[in-house]
């Protein structure tokens, strides 16, 4: 007797939970019906859909495809892609490029209209900073700025676009509830590596272009301590050299990654989740606009490095 | 958190659009902003130099002023004398004339004085023949005693 009327208690505090975390997702941002937000069984398994990447490349059966479950996207290796990060990574590089592109046609040196001014003083702001922090001579620098400024700005924004919606928005065009969709794209290890890399190809082109292949490995080779001491300077100066492209990704995915997860885990939290939501996206407001320019910044220093004699 | 080709994806995004920015996007955009900053330096200098161009005019219309003022205070003094000289020529001229008047007066008077002496001494001679006949109670000869009365009349 005792017994069956634990086992209806657990039954019943199941049951509980389960409509908890149903109201829980079914209250995110995006207003989800309820058999689709029923599709998760916990929390943990909400966010852990919401962390997957609409992966493509090779399947086990040996055809290539969307990878349908996270084991199948790992199982893919390096020669896989991540097209959901990397489209609207790209999508949004070439908006940036088409509104300036746009100004930049009819641009006039009379009274600018209202984007232009918009456009005129995101330049001047670059060329300010390219111009206090690099000091040598060169007119890639500057427009390099304004682009990774840009667009990894736009790309960040996209952290606070409710973060059902965009998903939601995919699963319901492919007419499947599975499928994974990242919509912000410097979540991804991948995108802030790739720029952090392409960064660091540009650092080593200018190096050795304006001190010669000698002159670039000499800085590494016999600084701080002189020639006799060279195995004691490569230890100092190659973790240092080879930390800067990692520093760029990795601190620029940490926040933003960071930000989606909490974002995230607010989102579980049912009706409840506006009071923490907005104070949340308001932070990340500055999250947001100071990461794009640390990556900005540190691109022009460390090119700046790259093209100083020291 | 798998790497994978997406990387290779994004090196080739990112230096395409790096490369479309700085070809396309900004040298223009950079070109306006030089061009009104050249704009407005030119109207700023514009502008300071057409500040010193009126001080410098207006330093000249103060000099003018100033040689207009000493111009005319010599012309005053010139007139002043001019006038002076004048007056002292007509004054000159007045005591001239009065005194040619004055002169003139004299003569005639001293004329009228002579004719009405001479007149008188015409007349004496008869007076005194009319009174020496009184005297005498008799004719004289007037004939024989002219010489007598004339000698008596010039003593007059």
């Amino acid at each position: 007797m005792a017994e069956a009327a634990q086992a209806a208690e657990a039954a019943e505090a199941s049951a509980a939970d389960e409509a908890a975390l149903t109201t829980g997702t079914e209250a995110g941002e995006h207003g989800a019906d309820h058999a689709e937000a029923a599709q998760y069984a916990t929390g943990g398994e909400y966010i852990g859909h919401h962390l997957g990447f609409l992966t493509y490349g090779k399947l086990p059966d040996g055809h290539w495809g969307f990878a349908h479950t996270e084991e199948e996207a790992a199982d893919m290796g390096f020669w896989s892609v991540h097209v959901d990060t990397m489209a609207i990574s790209v999508i949004l590089g070439l908006f940036f490029l088409g509104v300036f592109l746009s100004v930049s046609r009819k641009v006039t040196s009379g009274v600018p209209g209202g984007l232009q001014n918009f456009v005129e003083l995101l330049v001047e702001f670059v060329q300010s900073n390219v111009n206090t922090t690099f000091h040598g001579k060169n007119d890639f620098i500057a427009p390099l700025a304004l682009t990774i400024f840009c667009w990894i700005f736009l790309m960040n924004l996209l952290d606070l676009v409710p973060v059902d919606l965009i998903p939601l928005a995919v699963q319901t065009a492919a007419q499947d509830p599975h499928i994974f969709f990242k919509a912000v794209p410097t979540t991804d290890v991948n995108i802030t590596a790739g720029l952090s890399i392409s960064v660091f190809l540009l650092i080593l082109y200018y190096s050795v272009k304006v001190k010669g292949l000698g002159g670039f490995l000499g800085e590494l080779a016999f600084q701080p301590f002189g020639k006799w001491a060279l195995p004691l300077n490569l230890v100092m100066e190659l973790p240092a050299f080879l930390a800067k492209p990692v520093s760029l990704a990795l601190r620029l995915f940490g926040n933003l990654f960071a930000g989606e997860v909490i974002f995230l885990i607010i989102a579980l939290l049912g009706y409840w989740q506006a009071f923490l939501h907005v104070p949340w996206a308001i932070f990340h407001l500055l999250v947001i606009p100071l990461q794009a320019y640390l990556f900005m910044m540190l691109t022009i220093v460390y090119l700046n490095q790259a093209h100083q004699h020291h | 958190m798998n790497l994978n080709a997406t990387i290779i994806g994004q090196i080739i995004a990112f230096f395409l659009f790096a490369w479309f920015c700085s070809a396309f996007v900004w040298p223009p955009i950079v070109k306006a902003l030089a061009d009104r900053q050249k704009k407005i330096a030119d109207g700023l200098e514009a502008a300071s130099r057409a500040g010193k161009d009126l001080e410098l005019a207006q330093e000249r219309a103060t000099e003018l002023l100033r040689d207009a003022k000493t111009n005319a205070a010599g012309i005053i003094d010139q007139a002043n004398k001019r006038a002076n000289q004048i007056i002292d020529e007509a004054k000159e001229k007045a005591r001239d004339e009065g005194q040619r008047i004055k002169a003139g007066a004299q003569a005639e008077i001293e004329q009228q004085v002579s004719q009405a002496r001479e007149q008188l001494r015409q007349q004496v001679a008869s007076l005194a023949v009319a009174g020496a006949e009184k005297i005498l109670q008799s004719s004289v000869d007037a004939k024989a005693h002219s010489d007598l009365l004339n000698k008596l009349a010039a003593s007059l």
